[in-house]
């Protein structure tokens, strides 16, 4: 086939061009040759497919997460907002944190192990071209029924591939999530978060300006993987009849990826970027028009120059693929040189493939003929928006009426114990070290707390013990029931979790994992959960410094739960008071922390007990919350509490059996005056947390929980080695050690 | 004068920094050492830490040993400067023949990262000699190719000649041969194990334990005094 160059584009109006097949919609399609006043070259149908394809452009999405940029809340922590590969907050010291969640989720469904894998891939460069030093991942992610027999074949795939890229990454995995639920089978949900640090005058911004300066790609040489990886896979509804796409997903090289990230900060150090961008989704389309539509001037590339790993790739296969591990940079020319070693000293292949120049177009030649030639700015930023459609579903308010008050409660104390430990040996409920012990949490020498703690936390000063903590939260089954609250119980959760570790929650990043936004119900989930999450983030003061879109998470008519999952960054000044949640000191008082409601509609107990799915997720408090995280983050510093644990799904009865193994202590509980048992145990109301107070602190500390008005129950003691509920059961920690830690090797072994 | 110990960073080294600071917590210099270098710097000791030098293509350590430092690493080992290859770092010395023996995959086949405990068999090395025989300690142990193996006439001459430093307690955690997590060869200067004492230098970080910190004490001591 010839060159399909500018020239013959316009000379030719009348060829028929591909559009569909990319993805494109009929009007899309003519809204490009409106903006080009002529038909694209094939390179240009290529890059404006990939770059206006759903994953890309965010077009059902963006309307609605405009909110998150709307309601902002006085907050002096943001230094850079949405719209960058990452946002940045100030967390004291000098120092700026940025941090994002991905998702990777179609990818790992066709190919778990690599999926996954260049899902860790492409957060860490994004926290990378920022100019911070990743310091740490976390991984929260969703499959179908622990027995079903696709999960055997998808978990293992994800986990190693986590495992087989993080480890050698040299970062710690620090948390995240494992759930089961039958809506995802053929959807899981692979989702990725990184931390990186940097100080504040070394923040680096996607951007390309500066006549004459040079345009370096640098990391891997580009191959045909994952062409169309981004519009193919994101966009498209998986059909169980349609043709492998196998071909799709991207290959990883995590130690390519080492040698990027050493180069990059090496670089960085001695300064030699005026701006920088990964190459993730859309590879090459996307890196070249986000840097030239964010510069003040044009964009010049010569894409022959691009070193190749298949020397039979054509223009378009070289601006789409996805291949992993690679960067672009915009350098002044008198730092090029300097740039070129420094890839050299790493073994990192870099090459000057174009420069900044005149005007405002992006212009890419082929061997001296010019086959692009547009304003970047229409490829980057100007794709389609729609307002899809939406209504509330038919069958929301029948789901609603479904009360979980409704069913049947244990009748007596030897069905009480019997259902504790099937709900802590339940596959959600039960330990995930068989998981996390294949992720490195201790690499860099800076991990204070990693899984199964209630957040992870590192230091990022080692002479003051300045830390940041994150933990990542998502509830699709309230989300179900309730998307405004759904989003904001994921909200909540995570940023009391954040508060139990002892830090103070700064800022959230979000994944927003839906079903197709062609769908109005669906539609209407989203809509509800981006509302949600912005009112609830206004009122806790927490920005949303970006994040990131799944649709299309459906096979057929059926989507997923809608799954918003949050993570929520945290500071703490001095990490030598993070508070652990183990249970570890005989004699120590336990006080249950806020609100007990009869709220079981979405709860583990519904589902594992019942497997019933009705009614309304717990209550909403925000200021409930904020008053929470303030006393728990008060008392981790003043040193008036030992250990803490949020309370969510499983209730109070998961936390405490979590505390007594972590710590290898027994706790005596006792039911509380005005409460019966089994809500004691199995209520998920929300905005409570269980603590472990020195005998030599109680007074202080209930002074303090009175003064400020948050109700504190003394429930127990830290003591044997049973958890036992006065008058009702007692279970000995190797009988519950046992269910908790034995169902997930059961399971996957 | 105050004891200089260079970490040796090949490509895909992870743990060097982490090295370079229980040197430092120890109290002696941290040298960092690059791969391209034969120049040992004049440092007094040499760690080979953890990672995935050259991504553990081909194998293990297979490529890092031919690494121009490596020659005189190898050169300087033979003639007694003190080396502790930790992890990858221990690859690297079965690769290089400065230890007998070979690390094949974990016999579950999985990646493993916990806290492991360990017996201290050997007392007596370069690195060890803070430690008491017998002594148990704590570690993080995180690999995927952990399980030591050598044939029977190595293990036993291992065994009889007290050149087996460490051995796992409470479950082998890889398949490696008699629990073997570490050995030393027979002039006690170089030591090579799987677990990671560099994680554990400091309370609150990681397991929150400080039993490896004696590694680098012991080979400072021995230094002072030699």
């Amino acid at each position: 086939m010839s060159l399909d160059t500018v020239k013959h584009a316009a000379d030719t109006p009348d060829t028929g061009q591909p559009w569909a097949e990319l993805g494109l919609k009929e009007d899309e399609y003519a809204r490009i040759r409106e903006i080009l006043g002529r038909r694209p070259t094939g390179a240009e149908l290529a890059m404006y497919s990939v770059m206006w394809s759903e994953h890309c452009s965010y077009k059902s999405s963006k309307v609605h997460l405009r909110q998150f940029g709307e309601k902002v809340p006085e907050n002096d922590a943001m230094l850079v907002g949405i719209g960058e590969n990452a946002g940045v907050v100030d967390v004291g010291q000098g120092y700026a944190v940025t941090f994002k969640v991905e998702s990777h989720n179609h990818p790992s469904y066709i190919e778990p192990y690599q999926g996954a894998a260049t899902g860790i891939g492409g957060i860490v460069r994004d926290i990378l071209a920022m100019g911070a030093r990743p310091v740490a991942v976390v991984d929260p992610l969703r499959f179908g029924a622990a027995d079903h027999p696709d999960t055997r074949r998808v978990l293992p795939g994800v986990v190693a591939g986590i495992g087989g890229y993080g480890n050698c990454l040299g970062l710690p995995n620090i948390g995240g999530e494992v759930v089961f639920d039958p809506c995802y089978q053929g959807n899981p949900l692979v989702n990725a978060g990184c931390i990186g640090v940097m100080k504040h005058e070394d923040i680096h911004l996607a951007q390309a300006s500066g006549l004459g300066n040079k345009v370096i790609l640098y990391g891997a040489r580009t191959g045909g993987d994952g062409i169309g990886g981004v519009s193919v896979l994101a966009s498209e509804t998986f059909d169980e009849t349609g043709p492998a796409k196998r071909p799709a997903v991207q290959v990883g090289d995590p130690f390519q990826e080492k040698l990027l990230i050493e180069c990059t900060l090496e670089i960085f150090r001695e300064k030699l970027v005026a701006g920088i961008q990964d190459l993730g989704g859309a590879g090459l389309s996307c890196a070249t028009s986000e840097l030239a539509s964010a510069g003040s001037g044009g964009m010049r590339v010569d894409l022959d120059t691009v070193p190749l790993r298949d020397a039979t790739l054509s223009p378009e296969e070289i601006l789409m693929s996805e291949s992993q591990e690679r960067m672009c940079a915009i350098v002044e020319p008198e730092k090029v040189g300097r740039f070129l070693e420094i890839c050299e000293k790493w073994d990192v292949i870099a090459t000057v493939i174009g420069e900044v120049t005149e005007g405002e177009r992006l212009e890419i030649f082929w061997h001296g003929e010019q086959i692009v030639d547009v304003p970047p700015r229409t490829v980057a930023h100007e794709g389609p928006v729609y307002e899809r459609p939406y209504a509330r579903p038919e069958w929301q308010d029948a789901l609603q009426a479904d009360d979980a008050g409704k069913l049947p409660r244990p009748e007596s104390s030897a069905e009480l114990r019997e259902q504790v430990l099937k709900l802590v040996a339940s596959p959600n409920q039960a330990s995930k070290a068989w998981i996390t012990d294949q992720y490195d949490r201790f690499v860099q020498g800076n991990t204070v707390l990693a899984m199964p703690e209630d957040a992870g936390m590192v230091r990022i000063d080692e002479k003051t013990n300045l830390g940041v903590a994150m933990a990542t939260d998502g509830n699709g089954r309230y989300a179900k029931l309730d998307p405004y609250a759904g989003a904001q119980l994921a909200l909540a959760e995570s940023y009391r979790n954040v508060a139990a570790s002892g830090a103070r929650p700064l800022a959230i990043s979000n994944c927003l994992n839906f079903g197709s936004p062609e769908d109005p119900d669906v539609m209407w989930q989203f809509a509800e959960a981006t509302r949600g999450l912005a009112d609830g983030c206004f009122a806790l003061g927490t920005p949303v410094t970006g994040g990131n879109v799944s649709l299309y998470n459906q096979t057929g008519d059926v989507a997923i739960h809608p799954t918003p999952v949050v993570a929520v960054l945290g500071v703490i000044d001095d990490v030598t008071r993070r508070t652990p949640i183990a249970f570890a000191e005989e004699g120590q008082l336990l006080y249950l922390l806020g609100d007990t409601r009869e709220e079981f509609g979405g709860s583990a107990w519904s589902q594992v007990v019942h497997d019933h799915l009705g009614g309304l997720p717990p209550a909403v408090d925000l200021d409930r919350e904020k008053l929470l995280g303030e006393i728990l983050i008060a008392a981790s510093r003043d040193g008036m509490i030992d250990a803490a644990h949020d309370l969510s799904d499983g209730g109070l009865i998961q936390a405490v059996v979590e505390s007594c193994l972590r710590g290898g202590k027994g706790a005596r509980l006792i039911v509380p005056d005005g409460l019966d048992a089994f809500t004691f145990l199995f209520s998920e109301s929300a905005g409570r947390a269980v603590v472990s107070v020195p005998r030599s602190e109680e007074l202080r500390f209930t002074d303090m929980c009175g003064a400020r008005g948050l109700p504190a129950t003394r429930i127990g003691v830290v003591d044997g080695e049973e958890v036992e509920l006065q008058g009702e059961f007692s279970l000995p920690l190797g009988e519950l050690s046992t269910a908790h830690e034995g169902t997930i090797p059961a399971l996957l072994v | 004068m105050t004891t200089r110990i260079g970490v040796v960073t090949f490509p895909g080294t992870l743990d060097d920094r982490d090295s370079l600071r229980a040197v430092r917590l120890a109290g002696a210099e941290p040298v960092s050492l690059w791969h391209r270098d034969k120049d040992l710097k004049q440092v007094d000791a040499v760690v080979l830490a953890g990672g995935f030098s050259y991504g553990d293509y081909l194998r293990a350590g297979a490529i890092s040993r031919f690494s121009p430092v490596m020659e005189t690493v190898i050169d300087q080992a033979r003639a007694g400067l003190p080396v502790l290859g930790i992890c990858n770092g221990f690859q690297i010395l079965t690769e290089s023949h400065l230890l007998p023996g070979a690390m094949l995959r974990n016999n579950h086949l999985h990646f493993i990262c916990r806290d492991q405990k360990l017996r201290v068999e050997n007392a007596e090395t370069a690195w060890t000699a803070d430690y008491e025989t017998g002594q148990e300690i704590s570690v993080p142990l995180k690999n995927i190719d952990g399980r030591y193996v050598a044939d029977e006439r190595v293990l036993d001459e291992l065994e009889a000649e007290g050149r087996v430093a460490f051995r796992y307690l409470d479950g082998n955690p890889n398949g490696s041969l008699r629990d073997i997590a570490g050995i030393t060869n027979a002039e006690g200067n170089v030591v090579g194990l799987m677990p990671h004492p560099e994680h554990a230098v400091e309370p609150l970080i990681g397991t929150g334990r400080t039993d490896g910190l004696a590694f680098f004490t012991s080979v400072i001591k021995k230094l002072v005094t030699a």
